[in-house]
């Protein structure tokens, strides 16, 4: 998890968008949510866009 | 220097091996599971490349994966911020895969790799993993590739990370893209929603909207150019999103797309309308309008005369035919794992010129896929063995005698598996897993389409042909040795079609004879064209000839060894059952031939109607 936190932060530096911060937070642990509360990982798109 | 090249999670997984900037071995994961279009990771396939070249994972020296994963996340959080809250639904269904799996793709990677050094010996992989941009993998699988010194580069898809299409260029080793158009805007995506709303399955079907659209008339161009594409002069495009619904919903296509066209999309498998022959000429028209555009555009920013191209779009090899007799170009070369499994070489090959500053040697005239032949072999004896273990009566020939006999026999109308040597590297069978039929045959389109290939009776089936007999049947005067490029049929071989022909409707006007080759010559007389060379392809070259030699012509049927839904065939198991299960009359592998009255019925054999899902 550290080393996926360091490249986040060089990511947002380097793309300088810091303000997408707070959005992943809240995304991450909405996200949390929804993984903890479903069981399946696979996607059902008509196209794998995402 | 070895680089490991790997593609997946979204498409068609593949792995790749470079060595010394030389493209040795590559194949999909889906030809190892047997399941069409495997996304996991390609544990098999890498595998299979390392020992091929004798190689466990400790001797390899770089490992690449073909995108950023981190930018496409970047691109799934704006995208539904931006339509936020619709897109609700779409965001949750992404959301665990995201948080699962892709967000923490150099973990995941680590742990697959693991078990491919657990598959291979050596031990699990320590050092840096690299991640070049989705566009880049392409457009470095389309020049390095090539046989050119300096081309300019041009890559179209659905989408990568942002990027749908981009171009650049490149000189010798170096490669830089120049510009680029992102996402949601993307040529590749208004194809995909037009093979989703004429009823088949996106990022599979649209090489059958594309087989289709000779039936059809050009009756929604406008439409297409008023509501959904602003495709401005010089190529550059928006699509209008109020007719899609790929960036918030699970559909391609929305309520309005439907209403503009007249109705819901059309339902797998019904019956096929003219309206769907219609949408499916429209759209192909739009695409190669745009392709020209950008092709005319790319020529006046770079100056350059050579063209290579790679992405899903660079399929579309109607679009690639016209775009060459265009002459926007001189010349052009299509990376024949144009789609998402070739990002596993140019993933590989930007890592070793860019990254690492590898030299690049251009071999004069030719390419450095190899024919595209880079994948398993069986050898002789592999094949004997397998046939004497489960006693399959067989024909042992001598390689003189293995053409002349396979050649008598196609020139009776046989259809035959032709089994040999490496497995081709991307979508298209080019002889060396190939089902192969008299091109001369006026029944055989239908026999391979309904007997054979079980797939629908309207597409049409590719010839391949001597390379140094191409322009003798077509309007064609270089190689194409991937069947990228299609071209027309010699005015001199076509049969002139009656008047009341016209009044014939869709699959009805396929039954007329149009050439003297017409399994191979589709309702406008265009064929899609693979040249054979007897540096590539010895084998399957000598067989044309002895067929050239029997009954005066080089050219044969050649369409992929596999039933609909199936994964090509891999190895001598999987060409038997295919050939067992369909009513294949031949099945040459190696210099073994096989007669189908000859052999036992398929004993265990499951529903295999039903094993694999339609494409």
């Amino acid at each position: 998890m550290g080393s996926f936190l360091r490249e986040l932060w060089a990511f947002m530096r380097e793309r300088k968008k810091f303000w997408l911060l707070p959005i992943i937070l809240i995304l991450v642990l909405f996200g949390a949510l929804m993984v903890l509360t479903e069981g399946s990982a696979v996607a059902p798109f008509i196209y794998t866009l995402f | 220097m070895r680089i490991l090249g790997i593609s997946a999670y979204y498409h068609d997984a593949a792995a790749a091996l470079v060595v010394d900037g030389r493209v040795v071995a590559a194949a999909q994961e889906e030809r190892f599971t047997r399941i069409k279009h495997d996304a996991r990771f390609p544990r098999h396939a890498a595998v299979f490349c390392l020992k091929h070249a004798g190689l466990t994972l400790s001797d390899v020296d770089r490992v690449v994966f073909y995108d950023k994963p981190l930018l496409k996340f970047e691109r799934l959080l704006e995208t539904y911020l931006s339509f936020a809250p619709s897109g609700w639904r779409s965001f949750i269904t992404a959301m665990p895969v995201w948080l699962k799996e892709k967000l923490f793709l150099e973990k995941v990677l680590r742990t697959e790799l693991a078990g491919v050094a657990a598959d291979t010996g050596g031990n699990p992989w320590t050092g840096p993993l690299l991640f070049p941009e989705h566009h880049f993998s392409h457009a470095a699988s389309a020049f390095y590739p090539s046989p050119f010194q300096d081309a300019a580069v041009l890559t179209m898809d659905g989408v990568g990370e942002w990027a749908t299409t981009s171009y650049g260029i490149g000189r010798g080793a170096s490669l830089t893209l120049q510009a680029d158009i992102t996402f949601p805007h993307s040529l590749g995506l208004l194809y995909s929603a037009f093979t989703y709303y004429t009823g088949f399955k996106v990022n599979s079907g649209e090489y059958k909207v594309m087989g289709l659209a000779p039936y059809g008339e050009p009756k929604y161009v406008d439409l297409i150019l008023t509501h959904l594409i602003d495709l401005k002069e010089d190529g550059s495009f928006r699509l209008n999103m109020d007719y899609f619904d790929y960036c918030t919903g699970l559909r391609m296509t929305n309520d309005r797309f439907h209403r503009l066209f007249g109705g819901e999309p059309r339902k797998p498998e019904s019956e096929l309308t003219r309206r769907e022959m219609d949408l499916a000429r429209s759209i192909q028209d739009v695409t190669e309008m745009a392709v020209l555009r950008i092709a005319r555009h790319v020529s006046r920013e770079t100056g350059m005369r050579n063209l290579c191209m790679a992405g899903g779009v660079a399929l579309n090899c109607v679009a690639n035919g016209k775009l060459l007799r265009a002459w926007v170009f001189d010349r052009l070369w299509v990376q024949p794992a144009a789609g998402d499994a070739g990002g596993a070489v140019g993933a590989a090959l930007a890592a070793y010129h860019v990254h690492e500053g590898g030299m690049r040697v251009v071999h004069n005239g030719a390419d450095g896929m190899a024919g595209s032949y880079l994948g398993p072999a069986y050898s002789q004896t592999a094949i004997e063995a397998f046939l004497g273990e489960n006693r399959f009566p067989f024909e042992r020939l001598t390689e003189a005698g293995l053409y002349e006999k396979t050649a008598e026999l196609l020139s009776q109308e046989a259809v035959v598996g032709w089994f040999q040597d490496r497995m081709e590297f991307g979508p298209r069978a080019l002889g060396n897993r190939s089902i192969i039929g008299d091109a001369r045959s006026p029944k055989m389109q239908s026999i391979m389409n309904l007997k054979i290939k079980y797939r629908e009776s309207f597409r049409p089936f590719a010839p391949a042909v001597l390379e140094e007999r191409v322009a003798d049947y077509f309007d064609l005067n270089e190689p194409s040795p991937y069947m990228l490029l299609v071209a027309p049929v010699k005015e001199s071989r076509r049969a002139p079609i009656p008047d009341e022909d016209s009044r014939l409707f869709g699959i009805e006007r396929l039954h007329r004879l149009r050439s003297d080759i017409p399994a191979v010559t589709h309702l406008d007389y265009s064929a899609r064209i693979q040249t054979v060379s007897k540096q590539t392809n010895p084998r399957f070259h000598a067989l044309l000839k002895a067929f050239e030699a029997k009954t005066g012509y080089g050219v044969l049927v050649n369409t992929s060894f596999n039933v609909r839904g199936e994964p090509i065939v891999r190895t001598p198991e999987d060409a038997y059952r295919c050939f067992m299960r369909t009513e294949m009359d031949v099945l040459v592998m190696g210099n073994c031939l096989l007669r189908k009255e000859a052999q036992p019925p398929l004993a265990r054999d499951t529903d295999w109607k039903t094993e694999f899902q339609l494409d």
